[in-house]
């Protein structure tokens, strides 16, 4: 692996070396490295791009890694990955999508996620996307994200965009039956003229399903961002939206948090605040001896943590 | 040693100039416990936001350790030495009590130092150090937690603005003991705002602003009595001293 490959991989997976258990590695549209255990397997679709992966029942304490890194300009596609993850079942999940353009032509992943969550399931799934690269060619990436859950499942999604990435489509939609619940958090930094946008569904379909939706962003520059998350409950459940965003420069951030109840024991409630950072945060810092572009630095690495 | 020599600060107002300190003069030796006392609106949490440079006073001079401070930046004056714990310290989203403690210390800190600052402002600490410093936490709470940030930077001159507002009996017990260890076992210039008596009684000196002026300053023994007076029959004595 060159050294371009290896730091994407550490910046979207925090990989190091080649991971210990089920992994696979996708480069420019290829599979640079796969691997299954006794119980996860991967297979290669054979009418679409794009991995199943198995995940055998009450599979414990193991974990997945399915990086996608583009290094080749101008190179574009759209990747098809199913979950399939069998009754009572506890997994980590990275995935991750890492693209350097040096080039000046637009290299593009777009990708759909399915997840099938068997009963008692319990899920932990973390997915970066970053870009970086010399070149004047767009970066972009398209995820969307699919879920299904059968009863009293549990999946927990930690999805960023930490930079580089010129724009950005995301759409994510959840079906949660009786007794499930969904943390989903979402984190997202924009800069320069970059462009995103992220529309969520979670459907409460099942009694006493539970959600709570955390996204936070930092629009720096001239970037802009539009985020719509909608809860629907359509059941005895309970479910949070909680967006907060700040802006910074000239950047510009549309937040349309919505909360449907549909079954009179459905509980929702949504927040939603968008600003700069408050100056007496930035003074507190100076007065333990940061400047005012460290404390800047501090306070957007909590935020975005 | 803290040198204040004819500090004033003055804002515009729809009905003029308002001034909130008027010709201040103070001189604080090194090592010294200082408690700063008066009525509300009279001038001492400018004075101590003057210090640290939270406000640009309008005019006189701020000197410590030799080093003029007035025209110098916040950073500037905390990486000279001044502290400042505030009044209503903000909260952070994403930022855990860890993360605030080790900026503070200068350094990464591990669990257990991190626990031993929280201890000593009252807080059960090993709930509290992941904690994310945002609006699940009382405001008692956040405000142990600034006061723990003041601890863990160590700084040579450390500024308290009303250290007991919002906490409870407990812990302010707590506290005020931490207060005594730390001008019992260091060389630090303590400067505590405070209306309480058990700070009050801690300190070498007592500095009793009103009107935007040092109304009176000396040891307890010799100022609080005074003020109590005073203060039982209306604040007169606080009242004829800003005039």
């Amino acid at each position: 692996m060159t050294e371009i490959e290896k730091n994407l991989l550490r910046e979207i997976a925090d990989l190091h070396k080649i991971p210990e258990g089920a992994y696979n590695i996708r480069k420019d549209g290829e599979l640079s490295g796969r691997n299954s255990t006794e119980h996860i397997e991967i297979v290669s679709k054979t009418d679409v791009p794009g991995i199943d992966i198995y995940i055998k029942p009450g599979t414990k304490n193991e974990s997945v890694h399915i990086p996608v890194i583009i290094t080749k300009t101008g190179h574009s596609e759209m990747v098809y990955n199913d979950f399939h993850i069998g009754e009572g079942a506890d997994v980590l999940i990275v995935a991750g999508c890492g693209i350097h353009n040096s080039g000046c032509d637009t290299s593009q992943h777009d990708g759909i996620h399915t997840f099938y969550v068997g009963k008692h399931a319990r899920v932990k799934y973390f997915e970066k996307h970053y870009g970086e690269g010399e070149g004047t060619g767009e970066r972009i990436m398209n995820p969307k994200t699919v879920i299904h859950m059968e009863e009293n499942s549990y999946i927990e999604l930690d999805m960023a965009q930490i930079r580089g990435v010129d724009s950005t489509r995301r759409e994510t939609v959840v079906d949660a039956a009786a007794g499930c619940e969904v943390v989903l958090l979402e984190r997202l930094l924009t800069h320069d003229k970059q462009k995103a946008s992220s529309d969520m569904v979670i459907n409460l379909n099942g009694e006493g399903s539970r959600t709570r939706v955390i996204s936070r962003s930092v629009a720096q520059d001239d970037s802009v961002q539009v985020f719509r998350p909608i809860v629907n409950g359509n059941a005895p459940c309970f479910g949070h939206v909680q967006c907060d965003s700040i802006i910074m420069g000239h950047g510009k951030v549309r937040s349309v948090p919505a909360i449907s109840a549909n079954h009179v024991d459905a509980q929702l409630i949504h927040e939603a605040a968008i600003g700069r950072i408050a100056g007496d945060q930035l003074l507190k810092l100076m007065t333990l001896g940061l400047s005012e572009e460290e404390a800047e630095e501090k306070i957007l690495t909590g935020f975005l943590k | 040693m803290l040198s204040i020599k004819k500090l004033n600060y003055t804002v515009e107002t729809e009905k003029g100039q308002l001034d909130i300190l008027k010709n201040i003069n103070l001189d604080i030796d090194t090592g010294k416990f200082v408690v700063i006392t008066g009525p509300n609106g009279g001038g001492k949490t400018t004075l101590a936001k003057a210090i640290m440079g939270l406000v640009e006073a309008s005019s006189g001079s701020i000197v410590y350790d030799g080093e003029e401070l007035t025209g110098k930046s916040v950073t500037e004056r905390a990486r000279l030495g001044v502290s400042y714990g505030f009044q209503q310290p903000p909260r952070f989203k994403g930022m855990q009590v860890i993360d605030m403690l080790s900026i503070a210390a200068g350094k990464k800190l591990k669990s257990a130092d991190c626990c031993s600052y929280l201890t000593k402002v009252g807080l059960c600490a090993e709930e509290y150090v992941n904690r994310e410093i945002d609006t699940s936490l009382s405001g008692g709470e956040v405000k142990r937690i600034e006061i723990a940030s003041i601890l863990a930077r160590n700084a040579s001159l450390m500024i308290f603005d009303e250290p007991e507002a919002g906490i409870d009996l407990w812990s302010f017990a707590k506290l005020t003991e931490t207060f005594e260890n730390i001008h019992r076992n260091s060389n630090s210039t303590i400067i505590i705002i405070s209306h309480q008596e058990r700070i009050i009684r801690l300190a070498d000196e007592l500095v009793l602003i009103s009107g935007g002026s040092v109304a009176k300053r000396g040891s307890v023994a010799d100022v609080f009595p005074d003020i109590m007076d005073n203060t039982k029959i209306g604040c007169t004595f606080m009242e004829e001293a800003g005039k």
